[in-house]
């Protein structure tokens, strides 16, 4: 049998209000990172690359695990949002933020920059010498160009918030409306061994992420992954 | 509001270094060997490489002067570029793209107008349809038409020809001639084809391995040079002036300062300047004017002089037509066997003219 508590609702909320302003704000830093590590000769292109791919490889326990020690009261972001008095992270909503903004970074950035890649140059220098300045080629040519980058870049970044687990469990805890999303709470139900209510959200997370994804492959062949 | 330029751009196995400078009107073409910095050089007027340094000033307004760190970048830059492969916004529609490069310039900076160009260009009938559906001729007649409506003071052209077939070539051809005429924009033409290059240019620029080798009037300057790659190419053009037409022989008189020239009849007023090129491999000698001979064509001319060819049994001949320079191919036997030399008053027999 499935059910779906409102505990269940709580956390389902929270899980999208988290997935949609981690995805908000990893399109606001992603897009100018992907457009350096697109374009640009330097040196650390290789380095800044390497660490924007590293929640790919990593599991998820251990990024949690360093940013928890990096946030604590002894780590060196702990210690500054403390002297700015912000408090300590872990175990807050914005702590989950960060960490989710770390987390996702690859799957936004990534489809960018092979978009961003894969436009070249030759429609940007058409546009400037018809005097358009940076930001008017950026909203005019490179946008409407690369659409289906930024769509993928965005479905990857929300859909992949959404599911996260290990870097919440690691840095957020476990508190309900703070920080117990949809994964932790199927987590805690199947530890009461409430296998109904853990069917409930579980079957609603896959039939939310095929819909996605479906519509996402519909549309297009992704630009990655 | 003429075009000079200073330009100095290192690139890995290439260097660019070239002094110019462009009158201020009419169609100065740019012409050389592929991979002799021509395109590179329009670039750099664009303000499309950063990375090059000097100075570019058109008319009072300067554009780079690298010593003093000014650069002005390319949105800046009053140009219109016209891309080898026409670069259209494939997401725009054709009146989009018409529409993009005019729209970012204020109405009271407009010199152009909107019904002239797309008169001038025959692009009404494809405002509605979009880039990817367009033939390579349509294509780069909407990105002349593109470039032209943003009110340029200066018209790149990069090849604008070359990625065509012939057939649209000869399509577009009239058009970048009506729009020599009828728009008074200044141009620079990039070209390695040099018929594109004679039949357009007011001004010719020669390139070779990313500097420039000379400048001046197209006709003299392709007389002193071997242009392009060699012996096929070599020839010179010359002005003149439909004299007459005869109507027994389909026959029309071209008349110049050196002479007189019989061509196939021209469908073109009397009076009316055509271009002529003369190839030096269809220019041969003789000291007496041959009356026997099939050949039509025969201008007294005087030995300038003779330098080696590309093959050691020829000689390139400079001859003076009465202030007209011309070339000829003969062989060195021929040369010696005539008992030619500089100052000797000759014959050449002109096998064939090709009106540009």
């Amino acid at each position: 049998m499935m059910s779906l508590g409102t505990e269940d609702g709580v956390a389902i909320l929270l899980t999208l209000k988290l997935a949609g302003l981690v995805t908000v704000l990893l399109l606001i830093v992603g897009t100018p990172l992907a457009w350096w590590l697109a374009h640009t000769r330097s040196a650390w292109k290789g380095p800044v690359g390497a660490v924007v791919a590293l929640p790919l490889v990593l599991p998820p326990t251990v990024l949690g695990f360093y940013m928890l020690l990096a946030m604590g009261p002894a780590g060196p972001v702990g210690r500054m949002t403390q002297a700015l008095g912000f408090g300590l992270l872990p175990f807050t909503f914005t702590g989950l933020v960060i960490a989710s903004l770390l987390y996702s970074l690859p799957f936004v950035v990534q489809p960018l920059q092979a978009a961003f890649a894969s436009l070249g140059n030759a429609p940007l220098e058409a546009a400037a010498t018809l005097r358009a300045g940076p930001v008017d080629r950026f909203f005019t040519v490179v946008l409407p160009l690369t659409r289906p980058g930024f769509l993928t870049a965005t479905v990857l970044g929300f859909t992949h918030t959404v599911g996260e687990f290990g870097v919440v469990l690691m840095m957020g805890g476990n508190i309900p409306g703070q920080t117990r999303v949809i994964s932790v709470q199927i987590y805690d139900h199947v530890e009461a061994m409430e296998y109904a209510r853990a069917h409930g959200l579980a079957a609603a997370m896959v039939i939310f992420s095929f819909l996605v994804l479906a519509l996402l492959y519909r549309r297009q062949r992704p630009a990655l992954l | 509001m003429s075009l000079r330029a200073r330009l100095d751009l290192a690139r890995p196995g290439f260097r660019l270094a070239v002094e110019l400078e462009a009158p201020q009107r009419g169609v100065c073409a740019l012409h050389g060997p592929s991979g002799a910095g021509k395109s590179t050089v329009l670039r750099c007027l664009a303000g499309l490489e950063p990375a090059a340094r000097g100075r570019i000033d058109l008319g009072d307004r300067c554009w780079q002067d690298s010593a003093r760190h000014h650069f002005l970048p390319a949105h800046r830059r009053e140009i219109g570029y016209v891309f080898q492969d026409a670069n259209l916004f494939p997401h725009l529609p054709v009146r989009g793209n018409l529409e993009y490069g005019m729209a970012r310039v204020p109405i009271p900076h407009r010199r152009v107008f909107w019904d002239q160009v797309v008169e001038l260009f025959g692009v009404g009938p494809l405002l509605a349809r979009m880039p990817a559906g367009l033939s390579g001729g349509e294509r780069q007649r909407v990105a002349m038409a593109r470039a032209v409506l943003s009110s340029p003071r200066l018209l790149l052209m990069d090849e604008p020809l070359a990625a065509l077939d012939t057939r649209s070539k000869a399509e577009i051809l009239p058009y970048l001639e009506r729009l020599g005429k009828e728009l008074t924009i200044p141009m620079v033409y990039v070209s390695h084809a040099l018929d594109e290059v004679l039949r357009l240019a007011d001004h010719l620029i020669l390139m070779e391995g990313g500097r420039t080798l000379d400048a001046g009037v197209p006709g003299t300057l392709l007389a002193r040079h071997d242009p392009g790659a060699g012996d096929e190419d070599a020839g010179m053009v010359l002005e003149a002036r439909i004299g007459a037409h005869d109507d027994t022989y389909h026959l029309s008189r071209l008349d110049f300062s050196g002479g007189t020239l019989w061509v196939a009849r021209r469908e073109s007023v009397m009076g009316q300047l055509v271009r002529v090129r003369i190839l030096a491999r269809d220019v041969s000698l003789v000291l007496t004017p041959h009356t026997d001979s099939s050949i039509l064509n025969r201008l007294q001319a005087v030995v300038v002089e003779a330098s080696p060819a590309h093959h050691p049994a020829q000689l390139r001949v400079r001859l003076d037509v009465d202030g007209t320079p011309l070339l000829a191919s003969i062989t060195r036997r021929s040369w010696d066997h005539l008992d030619l030399a500089p100052g000797r008053r000759v014959w050449a027999q002109v096998k064939s003219v090709a009106v540009l």
